[in-house]
């Protein structure tokens, strides 16, 4: 069974703007960010099977709620994030001793050697995947391909919306892939024509690129993601995934949707 | 230079990723060029690969771009260093940990700046002068005390070869050394590369220079006369032999024999053993050779058509010379001075027939320098190879025979 973190949306709102979706003047509404938060658990609860595991939220750090940006676990050892944003920087402290209170091996970056979590590192089983250039660097892929003994080729994220890979990228359980091309450079967009055949890879439109049909959660045959993705749901189910779109625009207004708010925990 | 450079390197899956292409890409993009100066390519999946890269730009301000603009895709600037000079404690004596040299393009860096050091050789050392700036390869036994003799690897830098762009046996660069393989495309790539040679220097470009360095199975084994054609032809700027081959190559010239079996009819005549003797004491008594082809009294063959053709001949001694002719220098560390100062600017070698020449022209070459070595014994191309000349191509054959074909294929009806 998949676990997954989640942190409750207590103290979510747009206190500052790191990103091009954040506008203080756009401000959250907290009764419906936190009724659209709780239908996802129920949808990962219930409808995929996930098991949920949460985080205490912690006033003054809006984007804990984003746990995917905690960092990155696997096979036993967690590697903390390093935000490049003094506002999220916050955040560290919070996740590295969650880790350690659950047992994990606690392998911390150097200084400096910025690198935001499972926001960015995403894996097939044969080889991971890095974004770089907005948020992460990429000699820390470097680190991580040491420490976890994994293949991690480095793509460049283009486009400040699509700042974090897992706004723009999506490996699903059967080795397929979503994605939406523009947010990467010509070299990116290469390797991965390289490395997953023409039939497995969807390009989102750009209208659903945009409202982060790529930022999905993943759980065996069930995809949750956000809805207003009609195309994605289609090309989906003709690959045998069940589709759940869940509304989670209070979230996408601070830039982050379904797969920002959960990190895999196996 | 005149040129601007910096060594970055780049670690991880640089590979696959296309990180290390974009790299390269990007440089050549801002106008700089780049050699990849080292590279580790990962064996399994998961290992890292690693490169080193060097960027040429033609302004400080050009490779500040340059490097602003790699620098996000993980190239890291390598911090340079000086090297480090000694000075040196004695006349002859070098200090302790000198750096040796190799025959490859080599560079030091001093207060800041890369120069070049011109004329690489391998087994020297590299002696600095400081005011004006200029570094210089030096041998062991040429160096004077006080001079400053760079140590340690620190502010040093190779340059790997550049593979040649013509796509002759020369661009492939490989020591073929077997003597079951075919010959013939490969005498007839180094005769298209000494024509080349010559229509360059010609139109101004380049020098021209041949060397050809020999042993005296040359004459012995009958390829005399196809030499002699080629060095007639000019052919060939450098000669670098020993007593023997002048020796025998003017007894033939005297007496028709080559250490007393006559050449015509390929049998020992009655105190043939003493023709090169008498040949060796008749040049003494003249001068040399030159006077003696002047004279009139050697004809012909490859003493003659050097002479004629003013040839740079340097004919070194060793212990088991008769005479010797007094061409011959016998101080060895002489001799190997006397090779050096005519080995600037030679655009092709061959070296026929001679261990010992072939070796020790090897030493003397730089990486760059086309390099054939034939010989009937094969330990000898490996030999050289094994001492570093890894330029050189290996060719298992008759010295004879490999001559006949060569002046063959450039244009002779002998």
């Amino acid at each position: 069974m998949s676990r997954l973190l989640m942190c409750p949306p207590d103290y979510f709102g747009i206190e500052y703007e790191i990103n091009p979706w954040m506008r203080r003047s756009n401000q959250t509404n907290g009764d419906r960010a936190r009724t659209q938060w709780k239908t996802l658990t129920q949808v990962l609860e219930n409808k995929v099977g996930a098991k949920l595991e949460f985080m205490e939220p912690v006033p003054g750090l809006p984007d804990l709620v984003f746990t995917a940006n905690a960092g990155v676990l696997y096979a036993g050892k967690a590697v903390p994030s390093r935000f490049l944003h003094p506002e999220r920087q916050g955040e560290e402290r919070h996740f590295i001793d969650w880790f350690t209170k659950k047992g994990y091996e606690v392998i911390l970056l150097e200084d400096e050697m910025y690198f935001e979590g499972a926001g960015d590192l995403l894996g097939f089983p044969d080889f991971w995947i890095g974004g770089y250039r907005q948020r992460s660097d990429i000699r820390a892929y470097d680190e991580l391909s040491k420490i976890f003994e994994k293949e991690i080729l480095p793509v460049e994220l283009v486009d400040k919306r699509f700042y974090h890979l897992d706004t723009c990228f999506c490996p699903l359980s059967g080795g397929e892939l979503l994605y939406f091309p523009p947010a990467f450079d010509e070299y990116a967009q290469t390797v991965m024509a390289t490395r997953i055949a023409e039939d497995k890879r969807f390009a989102v439109p750009t209208s659903e690129g945009q409202r982060f049909a790529c930022n999905a959660v993943c759980v065996d045959r069930h995809v949750v993601l956000p809805t207003g993705c009609p195309e994605t749901m289609a090309w989906l189910h003709t690959q045998g995934y069940t589709t759940h779109p869940v509304e989670l625009d209070e979230f996408l207004k601070a830039g982050g949707s379904a797969k920002c708010l959960t990190l895999a925990l196996d | 230079m005149g040129m601007t450079t910096q060594t970055v390197t780049l670690q991880g899956h640089i590979i696959d990723s296309l990180i290390l292409a974009k790299v390269v890409d990007t440089i050549v993009m801002l106008g700089g060029t780049f050699t990849l100066t080292e590279i580790t390519v990962g064996t399994q999946r998961e290992d890292p690969s690693h490169a080193t890269i060097l960027i040429e730009a033609s302004t400080p301000e050009s490779l500040q771009e340059i490097l602003k603009s790699i620098q996000p895709h993980g190239a890291v600037v390598e911090t340079e260093h000086d090297c480090t000079v000694v000075p040196a404690p004695a006349d002859g004596i070098l200090p302790e940990d000198f750096y040796a040299t190799s025959h490859l393009t080599t560079h030091i860096r001093w207060k800041g700046q890369w120069i070049d050091v011109p004329q690489p050789e391998m087994d020297l050392a590299i002696v600095v002068n400081t005011s004006p700036l200029a570094a210089r390869m030096v041998p062991m036994a040429s160096v004077k005390k006080g001079d400053n003799v760079v140590t340690g690897r620190k502010g040093v830098r190779v340059f790997p070869l550049e593979r040649p762009k013509e796509r002759d046996v020369f661009g492939f660069m490989e020591a073929q050394v077997s003597s079951e393989r075919p010959h013939r495309h490969i005498i007839a790539d180094i005769a298209r590369r000494m024509k080349f040679i010559r229509q360059h220097q010609k139109e101004g470009r380049g020098s021209g220079k041949v060397l050809f360095a020999g042993g005296p199975a040359i004459v012995h084994a009958g390829g005399r006369e196809a030499l002699s054609w080629i060095i007639e032809s000019g052919y060939i700027q450098v000669l670098f032999c020993g007593n023997a081959l002048a020796a025998h190559d003017m007894e033939a010239s005297l007496y028709g024999t080559s250490l007393g079996y006559n050449l015509g009819i390929g049998r020992s005549v009655p105190h043939g053993h003493e023709h090169h003797l008498r040949t060796i004491n008749r040049v003494r008594a003249l001068g040399g050779i030159k006077e003696a082809v002047e004279s009139g009294i050697i004809k012909e063959g490859i003493m003659a058509a050097c002479v004629r053709q003013r040839v740079h001949m340097v004919l070194a001694g060793t212990i088991r010379d008769d005479g010797p002719l007094p061409d011959v220098i016998t101080d060895s560390i002489k001799a190997q001075e006397a090779m050096r100062a005519a080995v600037p600017g030679v655009e092709l070698a061959l070296l026929v027939a001679s261990t010992l020449h072939a070796v020790a022209t090897g030493n003397l070459l730089q990486a760059s320098v086309p390099t054939v070595c034939v010989d009937i014994n094969p330990a000898v191309p490996t030999k050289l190879s094994d001492r570093g000349s890894f330029q050189a191509v290996g060719l298992v054959m008759d010295s004879s025979s490999f001559l006949w074909q060569l002046a063959r294929e450039l244009g002779w009806k002998g």
